[in-house]
């Protein structure tokens, strides 16, 4: 199986050309000479009127068709049935310009004149072309159905007995999925060369593995890891997945060109000129595709063009697969409605200075609301004399849930807690003279009856990070001082710990400062995907690389009581670790282990990756030269009820026995096998001496039997060398007088 | 395992070696200079004066009579250790990036570089042990390497074939007699220069290192790759330890990179690997630039290591060196 575009060369040198039939390439590709009619157009689909009504219907066409171009002078033509008297439904329109043809095509095909006429507008060179005798086929052949073929189980890897993780690794040329060993060698799965140009992405429930080549985006999967659908989009730079896999975003920088001298699979002129392609992943077909907004430019304070950063993934999926959104910068927020793609109520809607915008990851369950509901949080800047703000709004029926004014606004991040149970907008406040900064979070608790805001303020630094702790209630930030202009080094940074205050009955209260740790360099945030532990590191930075461990629900000794007793969180710091040159970090998705990884994406020293427990244990390091992605293969949600995991939790004791029995049966093997083979490697090599030894002895090899010593004739001559050994004990200086 | 520093070399060494009895360590650097030392104390005996360019090569005969050097100013010099007399200099079109004595001492080798105009070869002279006897200056054999330049090579055991490690990567054996070619062997990478050749002590295998970042334990008689060490450096040096089982490879960013890289990035460090299973045992840290050539004790008890930051580290082993035993070693002795 070639793991890439079936453009390979022959091989075979010797063929005869003259055949191969090459005439449905030849039609295909038929080199149209220009005919002198790329200026006609053909409309059908109008309707049938008597003579003396024909002017009015050309007047009423024409006004649609002068939308797009110049209709020549008299260049709507429209025939006469002789019989019936009436137009025949269609008319041939000549413009000025073939351009203004093409376009007249593009936009009005398909455009309707009332409810029971839809005006169709072909070129006439291609109704000659398709549409001439001969052409279409009289008689209706039924469509040709593919006969069913059985589909490879794409989710069999959850099947290991052991319950083990992938892994899909990128180093050189190689992409190769792996089980995870812990302290043991991978074991392949897969390994090919050149199995994707630019790099390897997972689906986000691990179904498929996706290359990115310069044709388009290619999924694999199942036992054999084949092709399971390709996605031709030429120069494509990125993609995204829906949450469900439903769906697929493409983008490139290029805008695409799809026209007769460049045709792409699958896609038509509609795609022509546009960036973004959303596809069905199940059809292969895409469904609607968009062209790139223009970003208003914007100036710094000193009045230089700020750079453009793209917003990524651009549309936006809501947790069920069920709307996409894009928001127009400043403007609006438009949200489409799959599988149809079809703009949500006709309209965008439209939010004034509307600065970004954020899904809830999942679907939220806000109390007595009984309705589908999906939210996302957005947030404008101060226009004039109105106040920033934050708003909450529910869709479909794009109701304004919550709203919350701020001022002084520098700059507003959203961050979703992953059940959707609180969003915290961390918002970055300036001083009245502008010079300094000092972060707020307004926490909106989703959930509780009018979506209460909490505000975090006691926070005098930065926050340059943020992270909610997964399926949970506490979170991690890091703050930062003043950055002291053109210094070399980083200022120091600090972690601060945050948990919600025990209420009577288990709710949490408010949200309290737990700890900080202050005077690191730390800049990132990994939470296990389970929530309870969590990784802070420093990545990126050229002479710290350092990452720690924590546990925000230790087991504490019962007598051991302090102030922290009455939050919901026990903070415990385990292990710390150092990774030289580290560039990514990442949880497996059960939350056992943590892979640290210098990529040369980055830099092209110490390539390699370390494998971690969820403790901070080191279990595996490797160096792999140009070692570039090691992603985990997420798995999709549990199948089991929470009944059926609490049943699980509460008997973890005798899974791990059984576990930890295995594990130990796994290392005794495993060490039996490498001492056999190493006493299997030191016998050859003591027979392969002793052999070599009495080759010597044959040859009188009396020098080198001696060990490279060349016996010099005993001349009774001894030297008595005397050797002293002067040993220091002890120095002490003493000052005299 | 506390280190003796011998800095007596103003640039980087070039090739560092034990006499036959390793009391004495000679040492060669780009600074012109061969230097003497004194191996249990790191004190220095002598130097030896004459060279016009940098050096890159030296051997002592068996007996520790005879002294050979070679180098960049297009000469190969004998000299007498004791008295660091110059007993005889051959001239040479290029320079000369090895020399070795025979197992016997009474014939001695000499690669020499490809120029322009010059192909790389090797020659060999007869040599008189006694130091006050004239030398000859007529090559007993002179082997043309047409193919690829020679940049490594040595005498087998009794001098029976010159084994030469090659620029492409391959390793041949020649006849010791008539300079035939009777084999050659691809042992590393392609077109990866190979950087040492060192012998076992009775010089039935020896081992190759090269750019490929990877050393080789190859047989004398076949040229078959016994075993192999990778690293993730390219080396520059590997020797074979005696009494232990074990092979210590050097190397390093190469010199020209060595400014744009910390001393952590750079990998400047001895690495132990266990001869018969090639695990990796353990590394000597120490030198700033890279290891340009490590050799052992004949007796095993200690090595040193020349480095492109101009010092030799002198390490002698510990206790511990010696009673590390794998589990499967520790039954055989015991049998």
């Amino acid at each position: 199986m070639a793991p890439s575009y079936e453009n390979l060369p022959l091989e075979d040198e010797e063929f005869d050309e003259s055949q191969i039939d090459f005439t449905d390439i030849e039609e295909q590709y038929q080199v149209r000479l220009d005919e002198g009619l790329d200026a006609f157009v053909v409309i059908d689909g109008l309707p049938k009127v008597p003579d003396d009504s024909k002017a009015k219907l050309v007047k009423f066409v024409l006004r649609k068709l002068n939308s797009v171009g110049k209709v020549k002078e008299d260049g709507v033509f429209m025939p006469l049935n002789d019989e019936t008297g009436q137009t025949e439904g269609f008319a041939f329109v000549e413009y000025n310009a073939p351009n203004e043809a093409i376009a007249a095509v593009k936009q009005l095909n398909g455009t309707p004149l009332d409810r029971r006429h839809t005006m169709a507008v072909n070129k006439l060179t291609d109704i000659d072309r398709y549409g001439r005798e001969g052409r279409i086929d009289e008689e209706y052949h039924e469509p040709h159905i593919e006969p069913f073929h059985e589909k490879e189980h794409l989710r069999s890897w959850l099947g290991d007995p052991e319950g083990r993780d992938q892994i899909a690794m990128y180093r050189g040329e190689k992409v190769g999925v792996f089980w995870n060993n812990k302290e043991d060698t991978p074991e392949p799965v897969v390994d090919r060369d050149n199995w994707t140009e630019a790099f390897i992405q997972w689906s986000p429930q691990g179904t498929y593995l996706t290359s990115m080549h310069a044709q388009g985006v290619q999924l694999w999967g199942g036992n054999a890891w084949s092709r399971q659908k390709r996605f031709a989009h030429p120069g494509v730079n990125l993609v995204d997945f829906s949450p469900y896999e439903n769906y697929l975003t493409t983008w490139s920088h290029r805008p695409l060109q799809v026209d007769e001298n460049h045709p792409v699979p699958s896609l038509s002129l509609e795609e022509d000129g546009k960036n973004y392609i959303i596809w069905d992943i199940a059809t292969g077909k895409p469904i609607r595709s968009f062209a790139t907004l223009d970003v208003p430019t914007s100036t710094d304070a000193e009045g230089n063009p700020v750079k453009k950063k793209m917003q990524w993934p651009t549309f936006k999926w809501s947790s069920d697969d069920k709307y996409v959104a894009r928001m127009t910068q400043g403007q609006s927020i438009s949200v489409y409605e799959l599988p149809r793609m079809n703009l949500l109520d006709k309209s965008s809607i439209k939010v004034e200075g509307v600065m970004d915008f954020e899904w809830a990851p999942a679907t939220p369950k806000r109390e007595s609301i009984r309705t589908y509901e999906q939210l996302f949080c957005y947030w404008t800047p101060e226009l004039g004399s109105n106040p920033a703000k934050v708003g909450l709004m529910s869709i479909p029926s794009k109701e304004i849930v919550r709203t919350r004014n701020l001022f002084n606004v520098s700059d507003a991040k959203l961050h979703w807690q992953s059940d959707a149970a609180y969003v915290c907008v961390k918002v970055d406040r300036h001083s009245k003279s502008k010079k300094s900064l000092a972060t707020n979070l307004e926490i909106f608790r989703v959930r509780e009856k009018g979506v209460p805001v909490e505000v975090v303020d006691s926070i005098k630094d930065t926050v340059i990070n943020f992270a909610w702790e997964p399926k949970g209630n506490r979170f991690v930030l890091i703050t930062t001082g003043e950055i002291p202009a053109g210094a070399a080094v980083p200022p120091k940074t600090a972690i601060s710990f945050f948990a919600p205050e025990k209420l009577k009955g288990g709710a949490p209260g408010n949200f309290r400062h737990v700890r900080t740790v202050d005077k690191v360099n730390k800049n990132a945030i990994y939470w296990s995907p389970k929530g309870r532990f969590v990784c802070v590191a420093t990545i990126g930075s050229q002479d710290s690389m350092n990452l720690d461990f924590w546990d925000l629900s230790f087991d504490k000794a019962k007598e051991d009581k302090d102030e922290t007793k009455d939050l919901m969180a026990n903070l415990q710091h385990m292990d710390q670790a150092d990774h030289y040159g580290v560039t990514d970090i990442e949880w497996d998705p059960t939350g056992r282990y943590v892979v640290t990884v210098a990529s040369s994406f980055r830099h092209t020293m110490e390539n390699g990756y370390h494998l971690y427990d969820f403790k901070g244990t080191l279990l595996r390091e490797e160096h792999i030269d140009r070692f570039k992605q090691f992603l985990w293969r997420p798995r999709p949600p549990t199948l089991l009820s929470k009944e059926e995991q609490a049943e699980i939790r509460k008997n973890l004791r005798n899974y791990s026995k059984v576990f930890d029995e295995q594990d130990l049966a796994k290392k005794n093997t495993a060490n039996r096998e490498i001492i056999e083979a190493r006493k299997r490697l030191l016998e050859e090599w003591l027979a392969w001496r002793e052999s070599q030894i009495e080759m010597l002895k044959e040859m009188g090899a009396e020098i080198e039997l001696n060990g490279g010593k060349v016996q010099q004739e005993e001349d009774g001559d001894v030297e008595e060398v005397e050797e002293i050994v002067e040993e220091i004990i002890e120095e002490t200086e003493e000052v005299v007088g | 395992m506390r280190p003796i520093l011998l800095s007596g070399h103003e640039r980087a060494l070039t090739q560092v070696k034990y006499n036959a009895d390793g009391d004495i360590i000679f040492s060669v650097s780009k600074d012109h200079v061969v230097c003497a030392w004194f191996s249990h104390n790191g004190e220095r005996l002598g130097t030896y004066h004459g060279h016009q360019g940098a050096l890159w090569t030296v051997d002592v005969d068996p007996t520790s009579t005879l002294l050979a050097t070679g180098g960049a100013d297009n000469t190969m010099r004998l000299w007498e250790v004791k008295t660091g007399k110059l007993l005889k200099t051959w001239d040479f079109e290029t320079s000369i990036k090895r020399v070795e004595f025979s197992p016997d001492g009474r014939q001695l080798l000499g690669v020499t570089e490809k120029r322009s105009g010059h192909l790389g070869s090797i020659v060999v002279y007869e040599i008189d042990p006694d130091p006050q006897a004239e030398q000859t200056s007529e090559q007993s054999l002179r082997i043309v390497c047409d193919e690829s330049k020679a940049t490594v090579a040595g005498f087998s055991y009794l001098a029976q074939m010159i084994i030469a490690g090659h620029e492409d990567g391959t390793v041949s054996q020649y006849d010791g007699k008539t300079g035939e070619l009777l084999y050659n062997a691809p042992v590393h990478e392609p077109d990866m220069q190979i950087t040492d050749l060192q012998w076992a002590p009775d010089r039935t295998y020896f081992i190759t290192a090269s750019k490929d970042k990877t050393a080789k334990l190859v047989v004398t008689e076949s040229l078959e790759v016994l075993k192999s060490y990778p690293t993730d450096t390219p080396l520059n040096s590997a020797a074979i330890t005696p009494v232990k089982d074990y092979v210590i490879l050097g190397g390093g960013q190469a010199a020209m990179d060595v400014t744009t890289t910390s001393a952590r990035q750079g990998k400047f460090e001895a690495r132990f690997y266990h001869k018969v299973f090639m695990e990796e045992i353990g590394r000597v840290r120490g030198h700033f630039g890279p290891l340009n050539y490590v050799a052992v004790h004949p007796q095993g008890t200690g090595y040193c290591s020349g480095g492109e930051d101009g010092y030799v580290r002198v390490h002698h082993f510990d206790k511990p060196y010696f009673d590390f035993l794998y589990e499967v070693e520790r039954e055989q002795a015991n049998l």
